[in-house]
């Protein structure tokens, strides 16, 4: 199939995947040094990269490590958006079988983009796109995971490098391109006053879903409206 | 944390992305479920950037964090790549300790 592909074409579609996989991956080196910081063993952290595989998911879920329950269901929630990429990707993967187990790992945000934003060069690019993306990021993510729990193994406290401005700040880099318009930055702005205002009174983990319940009572309203 | 909360969590973030890929393509044109799609993460992650700046435990605190998110923000404002925003959020806050 990727006979079919102009070698021009081809080329970029590799070196865009090594790109995003590489600034992907350095993401993975303070992933691993803030799930060790967040108390995670090591193992865990590298478990955490090969199987669960969702930087977004990943970073709640050591961000909520003190509440098991709060922590596995925030993953899911910040997951379950994988679950409609997957609906966008069949399309497009036509797999089955094995090759369905394994590609569905890589059905994340950036190998999505990727196959999308080279829809205009056909299936097969768009295909190449995808699985150069996913198996770009997946080999750099889990490297530098290991290299990132590993060398905040070695630092007396991950707080004076500013560790932990990290997984803030990486969220807010994730959720910018989504803040366009008035509704989704409405919600935003809510869901972080209604978590602040919880946090002393319940336990951890809950404000996050509060917010996120509140999110959907707020969709439900303005399904409600004319 | 414990071995079955990370292989349960793991699970089910692999069981989401296998069952997209395994459900019908027609389903993508539900508009509600689209929109439910896009709206949750939204409200995560902007809870969890305000947990994760203004909150230590159960207190509201407000520290060197802040100011490294700040940094990070503005980052993000001039469209500065993902790295370099992460990497000023964190140089930002260790700075601010230092003082």
């Amino acid at each position: 199939m990727a006979d079919a592909l102009p070698a021009p074409v081809r080329r970029q579609v590799l070196h865009d995947a090594l790109g995003i996989g590489i600034a992907t991956g350095l993401y993975g080196l303070s992933f691993g040094a803030v799930s060790v910081a967040a108390g995670l063993s090591v193992l865990q952290t590298c478990a955490l990269s090969l199987l669960m595989f969702s930087g977004a998911s990943q970073y709640a879920f050591v961000a909520l490590a003190s509440n098991g329950a709060a922590a596995i269901a925030t993953a899911a929630l910040l997951g379950a958006r994988n679950a409609l990429y997957g609906l966008r990707m069949s399309g497009l993967l036509r797999i089955g079988g094995v090759r369905r187990i394994f590609g569905a790992q890589l059905v994340i945000d950036e190998s999505t983009a990727m196959a999308i934003g080279r829809e205009r060069d056909g299936e097969p690019a768009s295909r190449l796109a995808f699985y150069a993306t996913g198996a770009s990021i997946y080999l750099l993510w889990n490297g530098l995971t290991l290299a990132g729990a590993l060398a905040a193994g070695a630092l007396p406290d991950p707080r004076k490098f500013g560790l932990d401005a990290v997984a803030p700040a990486a969220f807010l880099a994730l959720l910018a391109p989504r803040l366009r318009g008035r509704g989704p930055l409405g919600i935003a702005v809510a869901a972080a006053i209604i978590a602040l205002v919880l946090t002393p009174f319940v336990p951890a983990g809950v404000p996050a879903l509060a917010a996120a319940a509140a999110a959907v009572a707020s969709l439900a309203f303005r399904e409600a409206a004319p | 944390m414990s071995w079955t909360v990370v292989l349960i969590a793991c699970a089910t973030c692999y069981v989401l992305k296998l069952a997209g890929l395994s459900v019908p393509a027609r389903l993508l044109e539900d508009q509600r479920l689209q929109r439910l799609a896009t709206t949750l993460p939204v409200a995560l992650l902007a809870a969890l950037i305000a947990l994760q700046t203004w909150t230590s435990g159960h207190h509201l605190v407000i520290d060197a964090r802040m100011g490294g998110v700040a940094v990070g923000a503005a980052a993000v404002l001039v469209r500065a790549p993902f790295i370099v925003v992460v990497a000023l959020a964190a140089l930002t806050a260790a700075l601010l300790r230092l003082m």
